[in-house]
């Protein structure tokens, strides 16, 4: 064998060899968050009351629902502005590594300014909608890069195949350029998801450490205790393990629940994960057909 | 006396300091077919693209001089761009179908200019398709995806959807280039159907095909329009040496 070919074995081994480790890992790690969480199980965790995590796990989805009703519209606006309307220069590459940049600040300093912001000015106490805010300036980056780089890298020629019907920009921009990158900023709402469900930093104190709900009042949105009133405070999941294991810790089943919580949080970012992609899967598979 | 239907004069074009198209003057009549010739960067795409004003895409593009449709301004005018574009149609060098179904594709335009009817647009997609001598092959995957047919199926869906918009004028911009010679004699006989209801501009490398399908011909070279007139003649009798040494391959 020649040392070219060698070396080729080799450098392709050790690739596989990373890879593989890599995968490993992944499994051994989900595998014994889920077993960890499963072995203490009691039943009462499922319960929205004492040391049920129903509330926190409600709380969880509300605040992901809220913070991309907010990031989504923003996040797919500025990448359109970035990719369609901003003038190209300095000034922009300048803006587009500002945006970049703000989605990897350390959280735990977004989260004092949304203390600052959403806590202090507005003169409320803790609540969903200061967190889903919160969590929305570090995931608005994410989808508007997302989209920016998605638009830019669609073909010149759907521009022009647009407009060249009489089409007006906007019109092209909304029924044309946002569905054929769709499949690709589906990819920015997964990372921004993806924030909400795991950041707990930014949350301490914005959305606040406790739950206080009364599930009779579900739908009497205006009630300090329906579930859907976003002025209420509210612990989500990743809070809740923070909680046990500090000052949680006097429960006796303190780890047993922050084991379970761990569990039933990271099932349901792979799940949401997986319902999205293959959503943006289908997508793309429509868009580009096949016979 | 036939009738006018694009009437350029004294047209000057410049892309910020680059002067690409120098004092052109031309007649398009009105259910003929022109065609446009001439080496790479002559200027004919140029000139194609300002009569549908997509030059006004590339920053730094100036225009002096004038081009009348049907009499009206197309620059100054009141005529306002999307509808100029509704009236001159375009179909592009890369067929460009969007990432969506053939129906959609062709519902786009009406659609875009206020047609929601779902019986007028089945109507407009069919007869559309038909005029582009595509219907049968695709009247079964209406809802396929249109990325999925061939370069020459896309080409003439790209018609077809052009065609919907109800334009006076189709510009083709070297449509046939991407294409393999059963879809481009396709496409060639297409336009010379359609040029008993349109009038036709097209942009040609290929001067057999200016020769099999155009009623005129215009010549550029270096952004001056050296030649213009009946195809058999500009062919067979060129009056400008240039123009004759380009068609006997001796440059170009």
């Amino acid at each position: 064998m020649s040392r070219a070919k060698r070396k080729d074995r080799l450098m392709t081994g050790i690739f596989y060899a990373i890879g593989w480790i890599m995968l490993a890992f992944l499994l051994y790690l989900t595998l014994t968050i889920i077993f960890d969480g499963l072995k203490g199980f009691q039943w009462d965790f499922l319960g929205a009351a004492g040391n049920g995590i129903f509330d926190q796990f409600f709380n969880t989805i509300y605040l992901v629902f809220l913070s991309l009703l907010v990031s989504v519209p923003i996040g797919i606006g500025a990448g359109v502005y970035l990719a369609e309307y901003a003038k190209e220069g300095k000034f922009l590459t300048i803006f587009e590594i500002s945006i970049e940049s703000l989605s990897s600040l350390p959280s735990i300093v977004i989260g004092l300014f949304g203390y600052l912001v959403f806590i202090m000015w507005t003169g409320m106490s803790w609540n969903i909608l200061a967190g889903a805010l919160t969590i929305s300036i570090l995931s608005i980056p994410l989808i508007t890069t997302e989209t920016n780089n998605a638009i830019r890298a669609l073909p010149v020629e759907y521009k022009e195949g647009s407009l060249g019907l009489g089409a007006t920009k906007s019109e092209t921009i909304r029924k044309v350029l946002i569905p054929a990158a769709m499949p690709q900023i589906l990819t920015g709402v997964i990372m921004a998801a993806g924030r909400g469900f795991g950041e707990a930093a930014a949350l301490l104190y914005t959305s606040g450490q406790s739950t206080y709900i009364n599930w009779q009042n579900f739908w009497k949105v205006t009630s300090p205790t329906s579930p859907l009133n976003p002025f209420r405070s509210g612990e989500t999941l990743s809070l809740h393990i923070w909680v046990m294991r500090t000052e949680g810790a006097l429960n006796p089943s303190a780890t047993q629940i922050a084991n379970f919580t761990s569990a039933v949080l990271v099932v349901l970012a792979l799940l949401f994960t997986l319902v999205t992609r293959r959503i943006s899967d289908r997508m793309r598979k429509r868009n580009n057909g096949g016979n | 006396m036939m009738e006018d239907k694009i009437t350029i004069e004294k047209l000057n074009l410049y892309y910020g300091d680059f002067h690409a198209l120098h004092d052109i003057n031309m007649h398009i009549q009105k259910n003929e077919i022109t065609a446009f010739i001439g080496p790479s960067g002559c200027g004919k795409s140029t000139l194609l693209r300002s009569l549908n004003r997509m030059n006004d895409l590339v920053e730094g593009c100036r225009i002096d001089g004038s081009i009348k449709l049907d009499g009206t301004d197309i620059y100054n005018g009141d005529l306002d761009v999307t509808v100029l574009r509704q009236r001159v149609g375009m179909v592009f060098q890369r067929p460009n179908p969007f990432p969506m179904s053939v129906y959609d594709n062709v519902a786009y335009g009406p659609r875009i200019h206020g047609i929601t009817d779902k019986k007028e647009l089945d109507e407009i997609v069919e007869t559309s398709l038909k005029q582009a001598a595509i219907w049968d092959d695709l009247k079964d995957r209406l809802k396929k995806s249109a990325l999925g047919l061939s370069g020459g199926q896309q080409q003439r869906l790209c018609i077809a959807r052009a065609l919907a918009v109800k334009p006076e004028v189709l510009l083709m911009d070297e449509p046939t280039s991407a294409l393999d010679p059963i879809s481009t004699s396709k496409i060639e006989e297409l336009a010379l159907e359609l040029k008993k209801n349109y009038t036709i501009v097209i942009v040609t490398h290929n001067m057999q095909q200016a020769v099999r399908i155009s009623d005129k011909t215009g010549f550029f070279l270096l952004g001056d329009l050296v030649e213009f007139g009946e195809t058999d003649q500009l062919f067979s009798m060129p009056k400008d040496e240039r123009t004759e040494k380009y068609i006997t391959g001796r440059f170009g």
